[in-house]
Formats: C-alpha cells, sequence, structure tokens
C-alpha cells in the first residue's frame, strides 16, 4: 500500500491534523467531556429538586442550570459524538481514504472547544448565564435577557456554522467518495442515516442561524420580530425556532439509529431485516419533521386547523419509527443472539426508546397535550429518546468499535456492569417524572408541592446513579486504552459486517488510499 | 486486507496537515467576540470596554480575512500543480451546492417570518380571525394594512398607554419602498436593480459561454461588466437605505415593516457583496494571473452558481418586499 505517513507529534498532531481518524476523536473526547459539563449542571439540579423547598441554589442560578443543560447536551455532547462517529466511521465503512474536505473537517472541530468556552464563560458574566430555557423563547430571551445573550447568539452562530461545514463535508464524502462497487443501497445503515441527518443539518441550522439574529437585531437595533407592539409576534419566534428544533431532534436520534442497525445484527448474527424499508423509513422521517414542528406549541393559540393538521402530521410519524422498531425486532428473531455490552445498550435503547416514543406519541395528541404541556412527563418523555435513545446508542457505539480503534479489548464485565447502573440509574430518574408531570409538575422550577416529593427524591438518586456510572465508563474507556489486552483481529465481534472490519486491527492511521473492491 | 481494484485509479490528494483551520478559529472567534462586545457596549453601556472591543473586533476579522485568503490561495495552487483529481473536484463542486442550499434555507428562515407576519399576524392584531379573539382588548383601533404604516404601538397611543405595547418603541414610516407609494415608475429605484441585477447574471453567462470557447479577453470583458454591475447594485442600495432614513422615515425602528425590509434586503445585500468580492477575485485571477481554461475552471463556475442564485432571491425580493 505505499509507504505510510505515520500521525505527527505532539501537540500538532491534533491542531493541524486533517485525518479523520485524529479529528473524530478530537469530536469524541471533546463531547465527553461536554457530557460531563452537561452532567454536572444536571446534578446541580437534581440536587435542588432532592426535596422540596430552596436548598442549595437561587432560582435564577437554577434556571441558567436547566438552561445550560440543555445546551451543552444537544449542542456540545449528543451532536459532536455522533459527528466523530461520523469521521471514524464513514470513511471506513464506504472504502474512502478520508473525508472529502480534509482541512474543512479540522476547522469544523477546533471552532467548538471556543465556543463552548465563550458559552461557558457566561456563568460568570454580569447578569448571569442565559436563564431562559435551551428554547430561548422570545421575549423572555429579548426584553428580558441578560447582557450575556448577545454572546449566547454568537456561540450558537458559531456552532451552526461548524456543524453546517461538518455535514456538507459528510454529504459529499457519502456521495463522491464511496469505493466502486458501493451503490446507495449497499451502504451500511450507519452511513444512510448519518447522509440524510447531514442533509437535515444543512437545511435547519441556517433557520436557528435566522432565528438568532432576529433576537439579536429586536435586542441591539430595535427591530419589532418578536414584539407585537412593532406588528411583530412572539409566536413567531417559536415556529422559526421549531422549524430547526423538530428536525434537530431526528439530527440527534438518526444517527442513534443507524449505530443500533449496526449492532444488533452483529450480534443476532443474522443480516439486518427490511434494509431498504429501513432506509425508506428514515428518509420519510426527515420529511416528515419538517412539517410537523408545531407540535411544541399546541397551547399557544393556533386556530384548531393548525391544532389538528399539526396533530395528525405528528402521528404519522409513528409508522416509519414503527417500520424501524419491527425491523430490528425481526433481526433478533430466531437470531444467534449474545449479550455484549454493545448489545445490551442497543437493547436499552429499543426498549427505552419505544417507550419515549410511545409517550411521544401521547404528547402529539393535541388536546392531551394540554394537560402535558410543559410538565414534567415532557422532560421524561424527551430524556427517554436523548438520554436512552441518543446516549445510549453512543456508548453501544464506543464499546462496539473500541477494539478497532485502539486495538485493545475493553473490560467486558465493568462493561456489562457499566450497563446495568446505567439502566437502573436511567429508570429510576425518569420513570417517576411520568408520574409527577401527569399530576401537574410543571418543568424548569426549582421548587414544588409537597405531593411530588417522593417521586422527586427517586429521581435525584437515580441521577446520581446514572450519573457516576458514566465515571466507570470513562475509566474503562481509559484503562482499554492505556493497559486494555491487545487484540489483532480484524474482526472483533463474529457476527459483524462491513468495510470497517476488513482493515486491521488497530486500524491503521491511513485505511483505504486505493479503494477496496466492493461486490 | 481486502482485495483492492484496478491500478488506474487516480489517488485522492489528502492534505498531511494544515495550519489553515486553527488560524481561522482564532481570526473568527477574536471577531465574534469582538462584535458581542461591540453590542454590549452599545446596548447595555458597558462604556470601559468600548474601544478595546472595536480593536478586537477588527484584528480579528483582518486575522479571519487573511487566513481565508492563503487558504483558497493554496487551494488555488494545489489545483494548479495538478494535485486535484476528478473526484477531488466534484467533492469542491458538492460543497458548493451544499453551501447554496444552506444559504436558501437561511433566506427561507426570514422569507417564511415575512409570509408568516402578513398572512397571519397582522389581521390577527387587528382583532380578524381565530388568532384575534383577544387582540381587538390589547390594540384597540389597529388596522392592518401592508406597508404597515401605523404600528400597534402607534394606534394605542404610545409605549406608556398599556403595559403589552412597551417593548421598544416603533415610529413608522410616512412613505414606504413599496410599488404603490412609488411617485413613478421609471423614479422607482428597486425596478432599475432589478434590470441591473438580471443583466449581471446573463453577462455572468456570457463570460461563461466566452470561457467555454477559450475566448479569454471576452470572458475578461463580461465578468468584468458583471463585477461593474454588482457595484452599481450596491450603491444604489446603498442610495436607498439613505433615502428611507432621510426622507421617508423608513428605519429599523418602524416597526415589523421596516425590520422585514431592512433584513431581507439588508442580508441580500451583504450576499450581493460577498458575490461581488468573489466575482471580482476570478476576475483578477483571470485578468493577472492568466488562470482558468475551457476545461478548468471552478473557481469562477462556483462564484457564478453564487451570483445566480443571490440574483434568484432578488427576484423573489422585488417580488415580496417591493411589489406586492
Amino acid at each position: 500500500m505505499g509507504a505510510h505517513h505515520g500521525p505527527a507529534k505532539g501537540l500538532g498532531r491534533w491542531l493541524f491534523t486533517t485525518n479523520h481518524k485524529d479529528i473524530g476523536t478530537m469530536y469524541l473526547w471533546f463531547s465527553f467531556a461536554m457530557f460531563i459539563l452537561g452532567g454536572a449542571f444536571a446534578m446541580i439540579i437534581r440536587a435542588e429538586l432532592f426535596q422540596p423547598g430552596m436548598q442549595l441554589v437561587e432560582p435564577g442560578f437554577f434556571n441558567q442550570m436547566t438552561t445550560m443543560h440543555g445546551l451543552v447536551m444537544v449542542f456540545g455532547a449528543i451532536m459532536p459524538a455522533f459527528v466523530g462517529l461520523a469521521n471514524w466511521m464513514i470513511p471506513m465503512m464506504i472504502g474512502a481514504p478520508d473525508m472529502a474536505l480534509p482541512r474543512m473537517n479540522n476547522w469544523s472541530f477546533w471552532i467548538l472547544p471556543p465556543a463552548f468556552l465563550i458559552l461557558a464563560s457566561t456563568l460568570l458574566m454580569e447578569g448571569g448565564a442565559p436563564g431562559f430555557g435551551w428554547t430561548f423563547y422570545a421575549p423572555l430571551s429579548t426584553t428580558y435577557a441578560p447582557p450575556s445573550v448577545t454572546v449566547f447568539i454568537f456561540s450558537i452562530h458559531v456552532l451552526g456554522l461548524s456543524s453546517i461545514m461538518g455535514s456538507i463535508n459528510i454529504i459529499a464524502t457519502v456521495m463522491n467518495m464511496r469505493a466502486p462497487g458501493m451503490t446507495y443501497m449497499k451502504m451500511p445503515l450507519f452511513v444512510w442515516t448519518w447522509l440524510i441527518t447531514a442533509f437535515l443539518l444543512v437545511a435547519v441550522m441556517p433557520v436557528l442561524a435566522g432565528c438568532v439574529t432576529m433576537m439579536l437585531m429586536d435586542i441591539h437595533f430595535g427591530t419589532s420580530f418578536f414584539s407585537a407592539a412593532g406588528g411583530g409576534d412572539p409566536v413567531l419566534f417559536q415556529h422559526v425556532f421549531w422549524f430547526f428544533g423538530h428536525p434537530e431532534v431526528y439530527i440527534i436520534i438518526l444517527p442513534a439509529f443507524g449505530v443500533v442497525s449496526q449492532i444488533i445484527p452483529a450480534f443476532s448474527r443474522k443480516p439486518l431485516f427490511g434494509y431498504d424499508s429501513m432506509v425508506y423509513a428514515t428518509a420519510s422521517i426527515a420529511f416528515l419533521s419538517f412539517i410537523v414542528w408545531a407540535h411544541h406549541m399546541y397551547t399557544v393559540g393556533m386556530p384548531v386547523a393548525g391544532e389538528l393538521y399539526f396533530m395528525y402530521a405528528t402521528m404519522l410519524i409513528a409508522v416509519p419509527t414503527g417500520v424501524k422498531v419491527f425491523n430490528w425486532v425481526s433481526t433478533m428473531w430466531r437470531g444467534a443472539m449474545s449479550f455484549e455490552t454493545p448489545m445490551l445498550f442497543s437493547l436499552g435503547f429499543l426498549v427505552l426508546f419505544t417507550i419515549g416514543g410511545f409517550t411521544g406519541l401521547m404528547l402529539s395528541i393535541a388536546p392531551s397535550d394540554f394537560q402535558y404541556h410543559d410538565s414534567y412527563f415532557v422532560v421524561a418523555h424527551f430524556h427517554y429518546v436523548m438520554v436512552a435513545g441518543a446516549v445510549f446508542s453512543m456508548t453501544a457505539a464506543v464499546y462496539y468499535w473500541l477494539p478497532k480503534w485502539c486495538g485493545k479489548m475493553y473490560n467486558e464485565t465493568m462493561g456489562k456492569t457499566h450497563f446495568w447502573i446505567s439502566f437502573i440509574g436511567f429508570n429510576l430518574t425518569f420513570f417517576p417524572q411520568h408520574f409527577v408531570g401527569l399530576a401537574g409538575m410543571p418543568r424548569r422550577i426549582p421548587d414544588y408541592a409537597l405531593q411530588f416529593a417522593d417521586f422527586n427524591m427517586m429521581s435525584s438518586v437515580g441521577a446520581f446513579i446514572y450519573g457516576s456510572s458514566q465515571i466507570l465508563f470513562l475509566y474503562n474507556v481509559i484503562a482499554t486504552i492505556v493497559s486494555g489486552k491487545p487484540t489483532s483481529e480484524e474482526k472483533t465481534w463474529d457476527g459483524a459486517e462491513g468495510l470497517e472490519w476488513t482493515v486491521p486491527t488497530p486500524a491503521p492511521y491511513h485505511t483505504f488510499e486505493t479503494p477496496p473492491a466492493v461486490r | 486486507m481486502s482485495s483492492q481494484t484496478s491500478n488506474e485509479y487516480e489517488k485522492y490528494y489528502v492534505p498531511e496537515k494544515s495550519k489553515l483551520a486553527v488560524m481561522a478559529t482564532i481570526g473568527l472567534m477574536l471577531s465574534v467576540f469582538g462584535a458581542g462586545s461591540i453590542l454590549n457596549d452599545m446596548t447595555f453601556g458597558e462604556a470601559e470596554g468600548g474601544s478595546s472591543s472595536w480593536t478586537i473586533f477588527l484584528v480579528g476579522l483582518f486575522w479571519f480575512m487573511a487566513t481565508l485568503f492563503v487558504w483558497f490561495r493554496t487551494a488555488i495552487r494545489e489545483n494548479m500543480a495538478g494535485m486535484n483529481s476528478v473526484q477531488l473536484k466534484r467533492s469542491y463542486v458538492l460543497g458548493m451546492w451544499w453551501f447554496i442550499f444552506s444559504e436558501v434555507m437561511f433566506f427561507a428562515a426570514f422569507f417564511g417570518a415575512l409570509f408568516y407576519l402578513r398572512t397571519l399576524v397582522g389581521p390577527w392584531l387587528a382583532g380578524e380571525g381565530e388568532g384575534g379573539r383577544m387582540n381587538h382588548l390589547l390594540w384597540d383601533n389597529f388596522s392592518y394594512s401592508w406597508p404597515m404604516m401605523e404600528t400597534p404601538q402607534e394606534a394605542v397611543g404610545g409605549a406608556a398607554s398599556q403595559p403589552m405595547a412597551n417593548q421598544g418603541s416603533f415610529v413608522s414610516p410616512h412613505k414606504s419602498m413599496a410599488f404603490k407609494d412609488a411617485t413613478a415608475w421609471w423614479a422607482w429605484l428597486p425596478l432599475w436593480n432589478t434590470i441591473i441585477l438580471l443583466s449581471s447574471s446573463v453577462t455572468v453567462h456570457f463570460a461563461h459561454t466566452a470561457l467555454l470557447k477559450s475566448n479569454k479577453s471576452k470572458f475578461n470583458l463580461w465578468l468584468g461588466i458583471s463585477v461593474a454591475l454588482g457595484i452599481i447594485f450596491v450603491g444604489l442600495q446603498a442610495l436607498e437605505y439613505y433615502e428611507a432614513y432621510a426622507h421617508y422615515g423608513l428605519t429599523l425602528n418602524s416597526g415589523i415593516y421596516g425590520s422585514t425590509f431592512f433584513m431581507l434586503t439588508g442580508f441580500h445585500g451583504f450576499h450581493v457583496l460577498m458575490g461581488m468580492t468573489m466575482l471580482l477575485i476570478q476576475f483578477l485571477r483571470s485578468v493577472f494571473g492568466g488562470h482558468f481554461t475551457a476545461e478548468d475552471h471552478f473557481g469562477f463556475e462556483a462564484s457564478s452558481w453564487y451570483w445566480h442564485f443571490v440574483d434568484v432571491v432578488w427576484v423573489l425580493l422585488f417580488l415580496f418586499v417591493y411589489i406586492l
């Protein structure tokens, strides 16, 4: 294969790299750091909510915590984690030498850490960090916002820039860099889901940029987009935001679907059931995501025709999602299954994501949503899809590909322990929140009525269990890299399929400098 | 190792390492930090940091521009050194197309806002329809028309008249930029701007045709004319803004008509400026560097796509901001 250029030495390797594996690694570590930071914010929230009454923090600071927790987790932890995975795996899965535009790839990563640095610095600013929730509804985020909102707006711009460039890179890679014979319908499903995710990102991140730009203009230049006094409308903010925001939730979950669609067949030792329908279902979900945004705002005073339309359109999403769940279950049917850590996390995903999907279906029903709206039921719902959906599948992906990445095997017992503590901790945290939500506990409050005390205490205990189980995860990963049992098997898992399992283990710095032949 | 494909495969050029990304990051973050400080100084009155904010912003911006210059120069030199395979060139094409798509979606946000405000919010504020059931209590006397020549705040007698009216201070224009307010069709600036911008799209196309026939002098001529038309357009837009502020009372503070007018035309004007700069750079490359051949002229082609895109946006603006 000719002379290999190994990685450069020292810090320069990471600063100046154009290598998709280096960049993927940086994304993954950065997102884990953000996961810990966002997790720390969550711990403050749960510590305050451990008991009714005001214990630890001021209400204003509590609001800053819920806001920063959401922003850091969505934009800092989950999205970059999947971008990191895409960087590592897509070129190896389609037989490409690297990403299509390697220098831009490096830039997409390197603007992220400073953007989060300035976002986190708002905690130290006069007037405090943004406290208007991660959805930053106007006029709370315009007329009544602290000065740090300007910094927040610009950091959103930079994050958007990073996402758009990263996505353009992924689209160009998938469309242009596939090995000969790797037709679209032969691509691994992870590549498919990321192609569609990247399309969603390029389509909606500019809308978010437009949304925060309108905020910026209202705050600093006296425009009236979100002020009825000037002929604008605060509800306009919600429309523009959720036109971004709803596709955003599929941006988060589609790559998770992709990961699970790689792992379940590997540990069922059967090809994925209904590959074609998986592709079509993913595309349908992406299409529907553009036309359902107002189900986030049923209680805002829309005309009844609007409520009905958005209700029925939203319910439609259950169809392609149902196809996916059916296919995953059918893949396992009569498979020779084994239950290593990646499979455990994928099964955890499958069960818990389905629960999150069903509560989503409940929330889609406009008349009932009037009761659920902005309650802890919503918090429970989206943590079932965000944490048990996206984060569990991300964790599964790390265990699944870690041996390929570093040529060493993780500790299986510790991995399984991590799963069971996570699974129990997660459900203990979020399952009770369904009940308190249905009983009327609103989200984003630092105090609550006494009848919610027991369930909230359970939630807090669960949150600390789930949070500390991530330390075990970190330890396991570092221990693997430092002193894991070396493995040089090309195929770590006997049931795994795909080009990434045909290269040596650990994966060399450059793979597929000339493309492989795909039959 | 899996089997390899045939040996005639052209190697995809992957640069070994590059300082460009980190340099661009430093410039971008400095300018973003500076811009944020400038705005906060302005609005929330932190007088002390005032002068250094501008310095940080301008240093960052210059740094960023300089990095972009080096970045593009590097990419161009690589191409001229023959390092770019056919496949790599396709990556650049895809990158440009999807970048333009992202720009389309950026404008879609503002056009979407315009449609929503004009067709739903306006009538609702005037108490009409299902969305307006309570609004006659809040905005008594407000009647809706577009362009909005009286804001709800003014209709109820100013910011102090009721609590909901106190967010900002909005003074309506006495004259709008719409066609119905024009004194005569030939004295209506947007019409001339439309003619100018549409012609520039045609001249860019002529330049492209000339280049495909390897007629470089004709290419330079048509490209130069396109750039000149772009400059005239920007000049006329500046004149229009001056008119708006000086004679029409139409400002960013004019309520939703002024907000949408300046945001849509302003972002479009900014994109014209970018597209014009791109074309100008291609012009300079061609005239002084002798770049571009009939077969290899991606820099020009990408700029021309961008230019056509900006043109299409203008047609929509002309229709929905100025005429209808």
